[in-house]
């Protein structure tokens, strides 16, 4: 489904992938792990296709499509969704209208109609069930004082209603408590199947525990420098990055 | 070509043939004149106009009394009037009358004509106590409008009264004349405990040239409501220059929305004069420009009385080759101790060649005070762009998304529906997109 090729991306002239190499099959967890400033956040920024940072060399295909030039906003179109670390405030604009806006958008590039008000209301009650959100919540203006908490089951609840091929989540776990982490990796786990895709990219194994990757890849210095299974993340939690680090220098 | 200042002097005389030049209002307008006479417009010289130049209009041959034109057909203007709620409704085409569009009232509240009002003894006793007491004696616009003062809208709104529907002012302008000068003089008064909406609206119907010079007095005694809209989505050869006096008693609440979207120069010269305790003074603007268009935003408020607030937001989104003034000037006086101000102003430059100038003044002689006041200018945030685009919503949508969002809290306040849906639709169509929703 995503293959990246060699991937080096700079952001003013300051280069911080140097040479990704990554795929990820339909059906596939992959955790993405790594000490601070390695370029995991990066990493999922490039791929959701943020225009700050330049792709220097190498390439991200998804099913076969190069998407070099293809906007952010193209790339949602085709499946793929950036649960974000610090999702963005936007006053006056309900969650429920947002959603309303983005699904149409997404299906108005498919060539499809608006969704049928009906039919996004129910959809709206089934995806809120899943993650147990307050009605009221919908109404309220988009990440606008909501909590650390609520803002990442937001960004799940987008995941849910968006339906992706292909969900990067960057951080999902930060500044969750531990009741939070679970209801939002019960979530995700509930929106796996064999046609999408799920990469995981956290600093902790914590929620490895509740969303169980199929693969681990450790990123240093903007490079995969360890790629393995579950057990990996373990390895990690126990000895800390000193160890990836020092066994990248020998 | 006569100078404008010429042409306006010389036309009293015409003006006088068609009044009553023994009224004492006429002493009034005969001062004003010589104001006028003695200051001319005003230039860049003086320090409240530094950022907006007259001279593009002072060079146009305006015509100063209008012929009478036909009727218009009320479709032709269906479009600028609120449909969904019934409304009283002042209107004028081309600066006279049109009593076939209008529908005043006299049922235990007053919405009528200002030449009523200034000529018939019944109202007499009014007018003496409340006509130009607010509007600025110096001001040399305000004095022009007061020189030629006789048409505009009447409101008042007797003790403990409310107006059951909001009351509509328009002025219409048809191009009859090539070019055209009007100065509508309005005056609105809510006795104690009254309580009055309006909206203000100046239309012009073609591209020929219209300026209008704009005076309206208002007075909310005790305890008085006053919700005031104004309407600015103009056509980009008329300008404006709105001067609007407010004098507020005890526990009084005025509400200003400006909502300035059209027009090629438009002035609003927002004056609030606190004359008693507890009164709330609140001025709320969205200013949307592209193309050359020019908005300048001058308000004051004037803290006489201990106990009061004032609160300003003013959001600007500046596009093209606009250009926006912000001028917020507030006077604490020394006897008013426990004053509340606040003043906002945020501003957007979508584009390189757009400027904003915006300027804070206050003058606080009291020591017991709160006052704040912000103002940025800014782009728009690339980090939000990006997360709105990530979830699918393009660009040009994604920024009008964020605009919206930006001048969102400004329509909050709005309290006609009918009237906030409308202009949530001209701020889409401003900002070229349909969101498939109104915020």
């Amino acid at each position: 489904m995503l293959k990246i090729k060699d991937l080096h991306a700079s952001v003013e002239d300051k280069e911080i992938l140097t040479g990704i190499n990554l795929e990820v099959n339909a059906g596939e967890v992959h955790a993405i792990m790594g000490p601070n400033g390695s370029g995991k956040s990066t990493l999922a920024a490039v791929i959701a296709g943020k225009e700050e940072f330049e792709v220097t060399k190498g390439q991200v295909f998804l099913d076969g499509e190069d998407l070099e030039d293809t906007a952010p906003e193209e790339r949602a179109h085709k499946g793929i969704f950036l649960s974000f670390q610090y999702p963005v405030e936007i006053p006056g604009v309900s969650v429920t209208n947002f959603m309303k806006t983005a699904i149409n958008e997404s299906r108005k590039a498919r060539g499809l109609e608006d969704m049928p008000a009906n039919q996004m209301l129910k959809l709206i009650r089934e995806k809120s069930e899943l993650l147990d959100i307050d009605r009221r919540f919908l109404s309220r203006s988009l990440n606008e004082g909501f909590s650390g908490g609520e803002k990442k089951r937001n960004e799940i609840f987008q995941l849910a209603m968006l339906e992706p091929k292909l969900a990067i989540l960057d951080e999902t776990d930060s500044g969750l408590d531990i009741d939070a982490l679970r209801i939002v990796a019960n979530g995700v786990n509930k929106l796996r199947s064999k046609d999408n895709a799920v990469i995981v990219i956290t600093h902790y194994q914590r929620l490895l525990e509740y969303i169980v990757p199929d693969f681990v890849h450790v990123l240093h210095n903007g490079k995969i420098v360890k790629s393995g299974t579950k057990e990996l993340a373990l390895e990690l939690e126990e000895k800390g990055y000193d160890w990836i680090k020092q066994e990248t220098v020998v | 070509m006569m100078d404008l200042k010429d042409k306006l002097v010389s036309s009293f005389l015409a003006f006088e043939n068609n009044i009553d030049v023994d009224d004492p209002v006429h002493d009034i307008r005969s001062e004003a004149l010589r104001v006028f006479e003695g200051k001319g417009f005003p230039s860049k010289k003086d320090e409240a106009w530094k950022y907006t130049s007259l001279n593009s209009l002072k060079k146009v041959d305006f015509s100063i009394f209008p012929s009478e034109v036909d009727a218009l057909e009320y479709k032709e203007v269906k479009k600028y009037f609120l449909h969904e709620m019934d409304t009283y409704k002042i209107v004028f085409i081309d600066g006279i009358y049109s009593s076939f569009l209008s529908e005043t009232t006299h049922d235990g509240v007053d919405v009528c004509l200002m030449s009523a009002a200034l000529n018939k003894p019944k109202y007499r006793a009014v007018i003496d106590v409340y006509f130009n007491k607010v509007a600025s004696q110096e001001e040399s616009l305000t004095n022009l409008n007061t020189a030629f003062s006789k048409e505009g809208a009447y409101i008042y709104i007797p003790k403990n009264k409310v107006a059951q529907k909001p009351v509509e002012i328009l002025h219409f302008s048809t191009g009859n004349e090539a070019a055209l000068l009007l100065q509508p003089r309005s005056l609105i008064i809510a006795e104690d405990n009254a309580e009055l909406q309006v909206i203000e609206r100046h239309q012009s119907l073609t591209k020929n040239e219209v300026f209008t010079n704009s005076v309206t007095e208002i007075f909310a005694a005790k305890d008085a409501i006053v919700d005031y809209y104004k309407v600015q989505n103009d056509v980009a050869t008329a300008s404006l220059i709105d001067n609007t006096y407010i004098s507020q008693k005890d526990s009084s609440l005025v509400k200003v929305h400006t909502f300035s979207f059209g027009g090629k120069l438009t002035r609003n010269n927002l004056n609030f004069y606190q004359n008693g305790e507890r009164i709330d003074s609140t001025m709320k603007g969205v200013t949307i420009l592209g193309e050359r268009q020019h908005v300048d935003h001058h308000t004051l408020v004037h803290h006489k009385e201990p106990n009061c607030e004032s609160h300003q937001d003013y959001k600007g989104i500046y596009g093209e080759k606009s250009t926006g003034v912000f001028n917020g000037k507030i006077i604490v006086d020394k006897i008013a101790q426990k004053t509340n101000a606040f003043q906002q102003n945020n501003n957007i430059l979508v584009s390189d060649k757009a400027t904003i100038n915006t300027k804070p003044q206050l003058e606080i002689f009291a020591d017991d005070v709160k006052c704040s006041h912000g103002c940025t200018i800014g782009q728009l945030d690339e980090e939000a762009l990006f997360y709105l685009q990530s979830r699918g919503i393009p660009k040009k949508e994604a920024r009008a998304l964020l605009m919206y969002a930006f001048a969102n809290n400004v329509l909050e306040s709005v309290r006609i529906p009918e009237l906030k849906r409308r202009i949530n639709k001209l701020i889409a169509n401003k900002l070229g997109v349909n969101l498939g929703f109104d915020l």
